[in-house]
């Protein structure tokens, strides 16, 4: 009897065992992202400034957050900032998959080099591009040494245009891999579709417009997501390019809650910014990831 | 029927192709401009960026920058160079690196071959954390950090690094190991191997591919993260913010050649992780965020 007890134990482990084994990670998640979540729900309906504090003020944060010019400031800039950045990103990484994808000679010399920024930090992308368009010895020095006295690029010193730069230096460093994700996306289309269209007299520009494009959907779906991910996460970019300046016409959402928690003691204010961060984010995931799990079963 | 060996069925004209190799070179000159000036005005004197040509190759070529950046430059108020940060990044990359691909690896073994009732739910939960803004935990995790007293340590940095990590190294395994038979797990099952033997004998072998895209993954994330850094790193600051203070600080004469200099030191080791085993990252990558 007693090695048929020891006998079921084992069974009884190993079923459990799997559960055991995963229980850590769920617990952590659980408790590490949902729990913390709650919890800066919560502090966004209290009147926290340096420290936690539990007193509770309604929605008293969510009204002075959107009083705020600064915040303001943080919306249009993201706003132009993830359009310019979603919609360039993806036309230059859809035009160079094309191209690539035209039996180039030295694709693979190419592809590295389009692909390398994304490796780095956004401080090293930052810190390369802030000193590049520097007027005092950047792009603008080197064009008037090289004798064109006139030429005249101030972007980041400029409040009106700064944000633009943040544009450019994140186009940098990211649309190369999306370039790659269009690729993998033409890698498996069908040549046999093409080979069709074109005994039908389709033209290169219908075949993409027409047929291949239209294939392409689930990269352009997740081209999009992840890019609208990076964007409204960008923090480092901002601090590294142009530390949230000139002035404050850089200012993000990312760098407002930052500011706002840590610096100015308004934990209250920042705790309600980075809600409606979460928000937004989730308005685009939770659909995406409920599809994706979904179609997966 | 020449066709039918080619990438693809499209073919173009001799000026559209001129037109193509023109934007493509173009494109690959934009990606390497940043990367030419960091390089090429890291081995110049100081006089040669204010008064000289951004673009020029130095006239007197010189490593003094680099050894500065490495080991006297000002960062924030001591004259360290970057090189105890640069030990810090090693110290919290190697086992943060570590622990969430071994525990993401067990994860995505369990999700697909040992599946229970509600796993999608788990998975699900455990998937929609890879998105979130961080800025969402930032107020939390410092409370916490500071409770269990591991606020501005190297293992509260692992912490929050793995923490945060494995809902991508579960999804990566967790995709990869869905393709294994599960019938080969059954058979060792009826063969009398267990959990850890079966995980071991059988998936982990198989596993190359996929530890090598959640390892430069999870590497290229930790080593180049700025914002867990910058709130938690205290005395133990991480390489991106050692450099963000070095560039910043407003304090003398800007050394444009010392903040070029550390900026590739700090983009060092994910650039070698990437010339190395970046074909492998970009296949996976793939595998991992087309698919779901």
């Amino acid at each position: 009897m007693a090695a048929s007890s020891a006998v079921d134990f084992r069974t009884r482990l190993q079923d459990w065992l799997p559960k055991l084994v995963l229980a850590p990670s769920f617990a952590v998640t659980l408790l590490f992202v949902y729990g913390f979540i709650l919890f800066t729900i919560f502090l966004s309906f209290t009147g926290s400034k340096m420290l936690p504090r539990f007193t509770w003020v309604g929605f008293e944060n969510y009204e002075k957050l959107w009083a705020l010019p600064a915040w303001h400031t943080a919306i249009v800039n993201i706003a132009i900032f993830a359009s310019l950045y979603i919609v360039i990103c993806t036309a230059i990484g859809l035009m160079l998959a094309i191209f690539l994808d035209q039996k180039i000679r030295g694709e693979g010399m190419l592809r590295p080099i389009y692909l390398y920024p994304m490796a780095l930090s956004f401080i090293v992308t930052g810190t390369a591009w802030k000193w590049f368009l520097d007027p005092g010895i950047g792009l603008q020095h080197v064009m008037r040494q090289w004798g064109w006295e006139s030429f005249t690029f101030t972007w980041i010193k400029d409040s009106d245009m700064a944000i633009y730069t943040i544009v450019l230096a994140a186009v940098w460093q990211t649309s190369g891999f999306v370039m790659a994700m269009f690729l993998a996306g033409l890698r498996g289309i069908d040549n046999e579709i093409l080979k069709a269209a074109q005994i039908d007299g389709a033209s290169n520009w219908q075949l993409y417009r027409r047929i291949v494009i239209p294939l392409l959907r689930p990269a352009f779906l997740s081209a999009f997501v992840i890019l609208s991910h990076l964007a409204i996460k960008s923090y480092d970019l901002v601090v590294a390019l142009t530390g949230g300046g000139p002035g404050r016409a850089t200012e993000m959402p990312a760098t407002f809650m930052y500011s706002y928690t840590f610096t100015r003691n308004q934990m209250g204010i920042g705790a309600s910014s980075a809600v409606i961060m979460l928000m937004t984010i989730a308005a685009i995931m939770v659909p995406y990831l409920y599809a994706e799990l979904k179609e997966k079963k | 029927m020449a066709a039918v060996a080619q990438d693809t069925a499209v073919s173009t004209g001799r000026v559209t192709r001129v037109f193509i190799y023109l934007v493509l070179l173009l494109f690959a000159l934009f990606y390497l401009l940043p990367l030419y000036v960091m390089g090429i005005n890291s081995v110049k004197p100081l006089s040669e960026i204010t008064g000289g040509n951004m673009m020029a190759l130095p006239q007197v070529w010189t490593l003094a920058p680099w050894a500065s950046a490495w080991s006297t430059a000002q960062i924030g108020v001591e004259p360290t160079g970057l090189k105890p940060y640069f030990l810090n990044s090693i110290l919290m990359v190697v086992p943060a690196v570590a622990i969430s691909s071994i525990v993401g690896a067990l994860n995505g073994y369990i999700l697909t071959k040992w599946r229970f009732r509600g796993d999608t739910w788990v998975f699900g939960l455990m998937l929609f954390s890879c998105f979130i803004p961080f800025q969402i935990v930032l107020i939390p995790m410092a409370v916490v950090l500071g409770k269990l007293g591991l606020a501005g340590s190297v293992p509260g940095l692992i912490l929050v690094h793995v923490v945060y990590g494995i809902g991508f190294t579960t999804l990566y395994f967790r995709n990869y190991y869905a393709a294994f038979p599960t019938e080969l797990i059954r058979a060792a099952q009826i063969d009398g191997a267990g959990f850890f033997r079966i995980f071991w004998r059988i998936l982990l072998p198989v596993s190359g591919p996929i530890a090598v895209v959640s390892v430069i993954w999870q590497f290229t994330n930790i080593w180049n993260d700025f914002l867990f850094g910058a709130s938690f790193g205290g005395t133990s600051q991480p390489m991106t913010v050692a450099l963000n203070n070095l560039v910043q600080s407003s304090t003398g004469v800007k050394e444009y050649n010392v903040h070029f200099a550390g900026a590739i030191l700090a983009a060092l080791p994910t650039l070698f992780v990437y010339i190395v085993a970046g074909r492998y990252f970009v296949r996976g990558l793939m595998a991992g965020s087309v698919k779901g």
